[in-house]
């Protein structure tokens, strides 16, 4: 039972760093491979925000901004260059991006893992089960976060327009719609789920280094491909899947060494069986 | 017929490249004067060679982007270094024991290639790329977890270990399976097949209306390069003690991708240089640097993923890079008038072959026409 709990919260945590990797390449059609890294960026900013003496509220918001402008910024300086050329060449600066944030944050803060000295709140008993209580606050915040980037989406004019740019881009444009905005907009809401991802990640596990951002990262788009790259809740099915898989496997014991192997076999068990992902849309080829 | 003669020089220049270094290296060695860690480091860039060779197979020639290379390096490190362990205490000659670990490592690995290649049919692009980052992990968590190869420990291989002092024989073997490596993968890439690979990189709808066999080749080419990254995997578990699982991580992977991105895509000797260069400043920074600033070497690459890739691929960037060619710069040293649009046709892009007639040039041959134009002459038409 608190295995299954521990796991929807990790699930969340997942899915929020999931609909990040999911809308940029729904929108960009490029996989942001340093969204993962955006979460140790966020992680990093909380903490030198609690240890400069700051307040847990003050570390959260500036957690946020700080998020939304790495995103903005590598989305200019790296990705915008290279729109219109090969998926490949994306890919890999994307790839040397990640690489970029995580040795700077290495030279910065070095490689040690810092203690965030994170609010404790401790747990509580359901019956025979014990739940932290930390684990609670990620799902229920987790899911009135989706729940409204769902609404943005669907019903809000930039909504709409992200909607038409993953469409069409260059019917979308015609259609007036400023793509280069959406795109900024894009990556900024995706790199604040990413700061919300940090928060939740170091209420669960108070440390932080430079690396925390890749397996995180690495999941979180496994989970998106799962439920189908693009697709707003196949990101968070994926997502959820993932976390309670994951803990699943670790309180196996015969199974747990091999946990991410696991995660990673159903990936491309997926993948083999419906290419597309579980909620993923078919696109024909066009010639 | 000057044409074809510059074609064969570029041809050999890796394989000369490779084998100065082997056989000036071996002269220093018998003299004795070859300081040890420097023959390690000849080992260290011969099995990375091979890895950003084979690579750049994938990535470069069949345009399909593999982050799982490291694993099947793995493969073939951990099972060829087993293996050549058991055939030890059976044969005594340590050379035919390094060579038959070697294919059969490689073997290996080329049958996981088989079974990475196998999803590489049904997906593409970004998919691919992580379903092979995917299998990178797997392999290397279940090696970690087998008691066979010593677990978390990793498998010690003091046994096969070649002791860099007495014996220089694993970098000559080395370097000869470069050389191997090198011919095949030169040949590969001129032949029919090597054509038929590059077409189903630039667009796999045409190649296959042209009849190419699009499944064959992929699975060929997945095969062929874990095949050879196998290979330099024996040679790392013949190198080095223990073969320990987190050396294959998903770093080393993008390590090799680097190379490939600096040297340049589908460029072979490109990727010999970058390799040597890569491998080369990583000893060096491994020496000279410790700690945190260990860090500087990623930061290194990841300036080149992200310089070169945009100053390569950037639309807004094109005019400047041809402005840099170096064709170009040849030809003003040389005093050659020409402009970049000279050098571009003179790749054999077909891509820059122009296929619209400009309007500017049609209207003013129209006009010079208007002016000899008379009246009075009944007019015959298209002069």
């Amino acid at each position: 039972m608190s295995t299954i709990f521990d796991g929807l919260s990790l699930g969340a945590i997942y899915a929020l760093i999931a609909l990040g990797y999911t809308m940029v390449y729904g929108i960009a059609k490029m996989l942001n491979f340093a969204h993962g890294d955006i979460i140790m960026v966020g992680a990093y900013a909380i903490f030198t925000t609690l240890a400069a003496g700051g307040h847990i509220g003050l570390a959260l918001v500036v957690a946020v901004v700080v998020c939304v402008v790495f995103g903005i910024v590598i989305e200019k300086v790296a990705y915008k260059p290279l729109r219109g050329s090969s998926p490949l060449a994306v890919l890999i600066t994307a790839i040397g991006v990640s690489y970029l944030l995580q040795s700077v944050a290495q030279i910065i803060f070095g490689a040690k893992a810092q203690t965030v000295s994170m609010v404790s709140f401790g747990s509580m008993k359901i019956g025979s089960a014990e739940i932290s209580i930390a684990s609670v606050i990620t799902l229920v915040v987790g899911a009135v976060i989706m729940a409204g980037l769902t609404l943005f989406v669907r019903n809000t004019r930039t909504g709409r327009a992200m909607q038409a740019v993953s469409e069409d881009k260059g019917a979308a444009q015609l259609m007036g719609i400023n793509v280069n905005r959406i795109i900024m907009i894009t990556f900024a809401i995706g790199s604040a789920l990413a700061a919300c991802a940090s928060i939740f990640y170091l209420m669960q596990i108070p440390s932080t280094e430079p690396t925390l951002g890749s397996m995180p990262g690495i999941k979180a788009f496994t989970a998106a491909v799962i439920g189908g790259i693009g697709s707003i809740p196949g990101a968070m099915i994926g997502g959820v899947l993932l976390g309670v898989v994951e803990k699943i496997c670790l309180s196996i014991p015969v199974l747990a060494p091999y946990t991410t192997a696991v995660e990673f076999a159903i990936l491309i068990l997926i993948l083999l069986v419906r290419p597309i992902g579980l909620l993923g849309k078919k696109r024909r080829e066009k010639v | 017929m000057s044409k074809l003669k510059k074609l064969k020089l570029s041809n050999y220049v890796c394989y000369i490249m490779v084998a100065a270094v082997m056989v000036v290296s071996f002269i220093v060695a018998q003299t004795g004067n070859l300081p040890r860690s420097y023959s390690n480091l000849l080992v260290q860039i011969a099995y990375s060679i091979i890895l950003a060779v084979s690579l750049n197979l994938v990535v470069g020639f069949l345009g399909e982007l593999s982050l799982g290379h490291a694993g099947f390096m793995c493969v073939g490190a951990y099972v060829g270094s087993y293996l050549a362990m058991q055939l030890a205490e059976v044969i005594d000659n340590k050379l035919i024991v390094l060579i038959l670990s070697m294919l059969i490592g490689g073997l290996l690995a080329a049958f996981f290639g088989f079974l990475v290649g196998l999803p590489a049919l049904r997906l593409k692009g970004d998919y691919l790329a992580i379903v092979t980052l995917a299998f990178g992990e797997i392999v290397r968590t279940v090696f970690k977890n087998m008691s066979v190869f010593g677990k978390a420990m990793g498998l010690s291989t003091q046994a096969i270990k070649y002791d860099s002092r007495q014996d220089t024989s694993l970098y000559l073997v080395s370097f000869i399976t470069v050389l191997v490596v090198l011919f095949f993968v030169q040949n590969l890439v001129r032949s029919k097949h090597g054509r038929a690979i590059t077409a189903i990189r630039d667009n796999e709808i045409a190649a296959k209306a042209m009849g190419i066999n699009v499944t064959f080749y992929k699975l060929f080419v997945f095969v062929i390069a874990a095949f050879f990254a196998g290979m330099a995997g024996v040679i790392y578990g013949h190198y080095t003690t223990p073969v320990l699982y987190s050396f294959f991580s998903y770093n080393y992977s993008i390590e090799i991708l680097v190379m490939v991105v600096l040297g340049g895509m589908a460029s072979i000797n490109g990727s010999i240089i970058a390799a040597a260069l890569i491998t080369f400043i990583n000893f060096q920074l491994q020496s000279h640097l410790s700690g945190d600033l260990a860090a500087l070497k990623y930061l290194i690459y990841a300036l080149i993923l992200i310089v070169l890739v945009i100053f390569n691929n950037a639309p807004k960037l094109a005019p400047i890079k041809d402005k840099l060619s170096p064709k170009l710069l040849f030809a003003k040293i040389t005093g050659k008038k020409r402009h970049p649009g000279d050098i571009r046709s003179d790749a054999g892009d077909w891509r820059v072959i122009p296929t619209k007639i400009k309007m500017d040039e049609v209207l003013s041959v129209d006009l010079q026409q208007n002016t000899e134009f008379t009246p009075d002459k009944p007019q015959k038409g298209g002069k």
